[in-house]
Parts: C-alpha cells; sequence; structure tokens
C-alpha cells in the first residue's frame, strides 16, 4: 500500500513535534525513519497508526483520506519500543489476540497465529509467558502480533534499542528478512545512522520536527542537501572549516588559508562552511589545497586517524601507511571534490 | 553456644510466644465447640475435645437461632457487595486511569478527601437515606451502601496507572474497545490487587454489625454477626453453644483467607509491572 503524507503537522500546547511533513511511501518499501532523540519520529508514527491524532495535514493510504480514521479501521500494525506484549498471555494469545478481537474462529485464530510465529521463528516457545523470553524474542512475538492481521502497512518504533549489539545486528537481517517474505510497506524508525544505512531502500532524515531529505543511504552520505544531513551521517563525521568566501575562493576564518573551490553559486563575501568527510583528504599528494600540523594520532579499529590544525581550526584525517607521521609534522592536504561540501553558514543549506 | 545462635534463639522464641498468643483464643473457640458442657466448665481447664467429631453442639445452636439462614444471609450480603464493589472498583479505577475528561483530577480528588470522613459519620446520614427509600429491614440495606469504594478504587487506579501505555495503544489498534481492553488486559494483569481487594471487601462485609444492627431488626433478615451477638444474650449459660456459633461464623473467612494468600502477598509485594 502507498502512504502519503501531506503538510502534517503535530504540535502539544505549544511544542511542535511536527511541523509541515510532506512525504510518499510506496508500496512494499522498508523506509528508515532516521533522526536524532525528539526529532518527533515517534509522533509521526503514533499519527501514521492513529493513536494522535493529527493537528494539520492529511494522511492518505493509496487514494483514501485516513486523517480521521481511528486505528483499528486503518489496518496497521504496530511495534513499539518496548514491544508492549500482553504479560499474562501466552507467545500463542499474544500472537492471536488480534485475530481474537476479529472474532476469527478459533481453529483458524491458531492455525495463523502459529504460521506467523514461524516465519518470525518463535513456534517453539508459543506457550511461554513473555518474561520468560529474551528480548530478542519479544521482539519476534510482537513483530508476529503486528503481522498476523496482515496488515497494510507496518510500523516499527525503535524495535532494535533494547537489544545488545550482537542481537541487534541479527534481528535487523530478520526484520529485512520478514519484510522481504511479507512484502508489506515497512517504515522502521531508528536513531542509528548505521541501522537505517544497512536495513532501508530509503531513509528519511528528520530534524526538530523538519524533514531533512529523503534518498537511498548513499546518496544521503554522498549528496546532503545541508549541513545537518552531512554531520548526522558518518563516523568518524565530517570535518567542518568555518570561513567566508572571497574572489570566488574559501577563506578561513582567521584569513590564514585560502582554498580554490569551483561553485558558481557562491556570493562574495558569504560566511559560509566547508564541510569535508575524512576520507576525501588525501595527504602529500602533489597538489595541495591547504597545510596543516599534526596534532594528535588516535587509531580506530584498523585504521590511523589524527586531529589536524588547520589555522586555529582542527580537522580529523586518515592517515595512509605510505609515510611515516608524527606529530608536530606538518602535512599537506589534498581535498577531494567527491566528499567536500559548501554550506552557508546562516542557514545550513547547500550551496 | 555463640552471640548469634543466643539471639536467633531469642528471636524465635518470642515470634512463638507472640504466634501461640494470637492463636489461642481461636484454639480455644474451635476445641471449646467439640466439648461437652461438663468438659467446658470443668476446672482445672480441659485443652482438648474428648472427641473431635462431637458436632452436638453446632446441632443445638442451629437448633436454638436460625443460623442456617443468618449464614445464608451473610453469604448473600458478602457475595453481593464483593461483586458490586469489584464492578464499580474496576469500572471507576479505568475511569480515572484511562480516560481522559474534564475534571478528572479535580473528582478524584474530592473522591479522595471523602476518605477523611468516618465512617461513624456517615451512618446518620447513610440510615437517612436508606429510611427515605423505604430499604429499612430488607436486604439490600446492607448491600446498597457497600456497593463502591473509594479506598480500593484509588488502589487499583494506581495498579492500573502502572501498566504502559503501550500496551493500550497496541490494544486499540488491535481493534480492542476500551472495554474489551479493559476485560481481556487491564483485568487480569491486575489479578492480584483484585484479589486483595475482594478479599478485603469480603472480610468487611461478611463482619459488618454496627450497620446491620441500626437498619435490621427482622430475626429471619440478620447476617451471622448479629445473630451471633443476640444468640449470646439469649445462650448466656451455654458458652460452648457460643464458641460453636462463634467458629461458624468466623470459619469461612479464614477458609477464604487461606486459599488467597498466595494472591495476597503477591498483590502487596508487587508495586506494578515491568515496562
Ligand atoms: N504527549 C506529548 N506531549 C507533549 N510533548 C510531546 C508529547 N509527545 C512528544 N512530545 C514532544 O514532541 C517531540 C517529538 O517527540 P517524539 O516524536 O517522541 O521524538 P522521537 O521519537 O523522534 O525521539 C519531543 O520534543 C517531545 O518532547
Ligand atoms: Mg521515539
Amino acid at each position: 500500500m502507498r502512504v502519503k503524507i501531506e503538510n502534517l503537522t503535530k504540535r502539544f500546547d505549544d511544542a511542535v513535534a511536527v511541523d509541515n511533513f510532506n512525504m510518499t511511501f510506496e508500496d512494499g518499501e522498508l523506509v528508515a525513519l532516521l533522526g536524532p532523540s525528539g526529532c518527533g519520529k515517534s509522533t509521526t508514527l503514533n499519527m501514521l497508526s492513529g493513536i494522535l491524532p493529527v493537528t494539520e495535514g492529511h494522511i492518505y493510504f493509496d487514494e483514501d483520506d485516513v486523517t480521521k480514521v481511528p486505528p483499528q479501521n486503518r489496518g496497521v500494525g504496530l511495534v513499539f519500543q518496548n514491544y508492549a506484549l500482553y504479560p499474562h498471555m501466552t507467545v500463542l494469545e499474544n500472537i492471536s489476540f488480534p485475530l481474537e478481537i476479529k472474532k476469527v474462529p478459533k481453529e483458524e485464530r491458531i492455525k495463523r497465529a502459529t504460521e506467523m510465529a514461524r516465519l518470525v521463528q518463535i513456534d517453539k516457545y508459543l506457550d511461554r509467558k513473555p518474561k520468560a523470553l529474551s528480548g530478542g524474542q519479544q521482539q519476534r512475538v510482537a513483530i508476529a502480533r503486528a503481522l498476523v492481521k496482515q496488515p497494510r502497512l507496518l510500523l516499527l518504533d525503535e524495535p532494535l534499542s533494547n537489544l545488545d549489539a550482537r542481537l541487534r545486528l541479527e534481528m535487523r537481517e530478520e526484520i529485512r528478512r520478514i519484510q522481504q517474505e511479507t512484502g508489506v510497506t515497512t517504515i522502521f524508525v531508528t536513531h542509528d545512522q548505521e541501522e537505517a544505512m544497512s536495513i532501508s531502500d530509503k531513509i528519511v532524515l528528520m530534524k526538530d520536527g523538519h524533514l531533512q531529505q529523503v534518498s537511498d543511504a548513499q546518496t544521503l552520505y554522498d549528496d546532503p542537501h545541508n549541513e545537518f544531513v552531512a554531520s548526522f551521517l558518518g563516523n568518524p563525521p565530517i570535518n567542518k572549516l568555518y570561513g567566508y568566501i572571497k574572489d570566488g575562493k574559501f577563506v578561513l576564518e582567521d584569513g590564514s588559508a585560502t582554498v580554490n573551490i569551483d561553485n558558481p553559486n557562491v556570493k562574495e563575501g558569504q560566511t559560509v562552511v566547508l564541510g569535508i568527510r575524512p576520507e576525501a583528504i588525501q595527504l602529500n599528494q602533489p597538489q595541495v589545497d591547504l597545510t596543516a600540523v599534526i596534532k594528535q594520532r588516535y587509531t580506530m579499529g584498523k585504521e590511523e586517524l589524527a586531529f589536524v590544525n588547520v589555522g586555529n581550526q582542527t580537522i580529523r584525517v586518515y592517515l595512509s601507511n605510505d609515510y611515516e607521521f608524527a606529530v608536530g609534522d606538518s602535512v599537506n592536504i589534498k581535498l577531494r571534490k567527491k566528499g567536500s561540501f559548501l554550506f552557508d553558514r546562516e542557514t545550513g543549506a547547500r550551496i | 553456644m555463640t552471640k548469634k545462635k543466643v539471639s536467633t534463639f531469642f528471636t524465635y522464641f518470642f515470634l512463638i510466644i507472640g504466634a501461640l498468643i494470637m492463636i489461642f483464643p481461636f484454639y480455644w473457640m474451635i476445641a471449646s465447640s467439640f466439648k461437652t458442657a461438663a468438659e467446658y466448665n470443668s476446672y482445672p481447664p480441659v485443652w482438648i475435645p474428648s472427641n473431635w467429631l462431637n458436632v452436638s453442639n453446632f446441632v443445638e445452636a442451629f437448633k436454638a437461632a436460625p443460623f442456617a439462614r443468618y449464614f445464608l444471609n451473610s453469604v448473600v450480603v458478602t457475595v453481593s457487595c464483593v461483586i458490586l464493589t469489584s464492578i464499580t472498583t474496576i469500572l471507576g479505577a479505568f475511569g480515572f486511569s484511562r480516560m481522559r475528561f474534564p475534571g478528572r483530577e479535580v473528582i478524584f480528588g474530592l473522591l479522595l478527601s471523602l476518605m477523611m470522613v468516618p465512617f461513624e459519620m456517615l451512618v446518620i446520614t447513610n440510615y437517612q437515606t436508606v429510611t427515605k427509600l423505604g430499604l429499612v429491614d430488607t436486604l439490600p440495606v446492607l448491600i446498597l451502601p457497600f456497593s463502591t469504594s473509594i479506598f480500593y478504587t484509588y488502589i487499583l487506579k494506581n495498579f492500573f496507572d502502572s501498566i504502559p501505555d503501550s500496551l493500550y495503544y497496541s490494544a486499540r489498534i488491535d481493534g480492542a474497545s476500551n472495554w474489551k481492553y479493559l476485560w481481556r488486559v487491564m483485568v487480569p494483569i491486575a489479578k492480584p490487587s483484585l484479589v486483595t481487594i475482594i478479599l478485603l471487601d469480603a472480610i468487611a462485609c461478611w463482619n459488618s454489625f454496627m450497620w446491620t444492627q441500626l437498619t435490621i431488626h427482622v430475626d429471619k433478615l440478620r447476617t451471622l454477626p448479629m445473630g451471633l451477638f443476640v444468640f449470646m444474650s439469649d445462650e448466656g449459660s451455654n458458652p460452648q453453644l457460643q464458641l460453636a456459633a462463634a467458629t461458624v461464623c468466623v470459619l469461612p473467612m479464614i477458609i477464604l483467607f487461606l486459599f488467597a494468600r498466595k494472591y495476597i502477598v503477591n498483590g502487596v509485594a508487587r508495586g506494578g509491572i515491568k515496562g
């Protein structure tokens, strides 16, 4: 089912949780709703499920306006961060509860619930109570319960955040597999960029209730629309050099260096931020954009990195194995075009 | 003996003494109801009745006064009270915990403040009310005034408050109405609290005395405590009959308590459920 959100807005008293959100989720897609904590992800999800009334705007499921349709008539399945399993019911009873409400005959209920349990691979524990299950197993039960009534839309609110790191990786793939097997349109909320990138067809990045950018993970990384998107994604995070435009060139804030930038959109005197991904910085190449001094070295996994000073600003660079680097050394820096972005200092918009 | 052992010894010694003091009147009551008049009146006292199967005291007590009738009245009143109180408590607690309506906090605060009014004061106004309604000397007079309880509503509301909202929303998405959610999810989860409430309420109803004395003057409508009271003054010379009647009066609640004990401990120990 295709889900279309039009000018969706949610206000709590004075606070705006979601502001004028427009978006279309295509049929059968798995979309990650990504953003820092408190940016309005859950609020958006709850409006889609019908738990929260909409302040302004419309929600369409295919052609139907469901903005005012109560949750039970929307045909959505929702998995909560804490799973929200009924503690007094067994796994089987939990999974078949939505069918029981729909007055599906008992035999068929059990059959469908058992099938669903098999799909999420929890069918060994049908008679257990939730508290006798591990986090990952509870998670599977919650997904089975959301799926058993064959929803047109599956909503998952940070479903992996209560799991330990290893299980999280495993469940990510499970969710991906289950989604592909059922083909249900799925919206997956997370604040973890890596999770969003690994699981989804498409990422919707939000901040402070505003939509920032919608695209696949690679595009989001390679072609961010603004400074926030660029800095939210990437580990180690993107470097930022503050400065202004003079004679069509980037000049560091303290005037100590100048970088040639090939960007026709800049305005003379504009204050800007030069965002450079660490991997876009090449050291000791024939061409030189900037010179820097190595301040401190550190390792991250197998990689060697260093903090270097450019003028009075500090950035992170990868150290290549081809040279010996020591703290205090001066190095030449070349910026690759891919991975270097210019943003307006005031608005954060990409130039 | 080490110091620790000595202190353990004394701890248990005093606990046992305390338990014996608590249990003794009950033992005396139950044992005496199986004694003959001679056994009961003999000196030094007979601690153990000669025949534990001697039920003649019960037979005679039941002959001397309509205890079967009293018993039945007590059961009817207690069961009705408990059922009505449970229903109003569950619905009230759900309303105050889950529903959003204007003035919710104020109304609940007002109700709570009513708990400060002592029962003895309410007796007067309640008596006038039931007189006007013409309920005096009918069984409903023992039931209707006790069909709600602010205290139990408060206890249950607190428990309901501790059930995560996500369970409610999840049930709503699954298509459950408030009504269905209440009975299928909230009430089963609150079972330990509910059993405690039911038990406390049953004991209070069963033992209710002052109100019964005020509103019931017909012998066949008397409940056990009331009947026992009258029987005591009538049969002053036969304490073993009185104690047999008292045993009949007390025993059902003790049995009920023993059955529900497991739940009560759970209900008190478990403030809420995990999120
Ligand atoms: N019931 C509520 N009342 C008032 N403010 C709320 C409520 N729910 C959420 N908010 C506010 O809305 C914003 C978005 O919240 P939420 O959607 O839960 O964020 P996220 O899920 O992205 O972490 C937050 O600033 C939060 O404080
Ligand atoms: Mg959230």
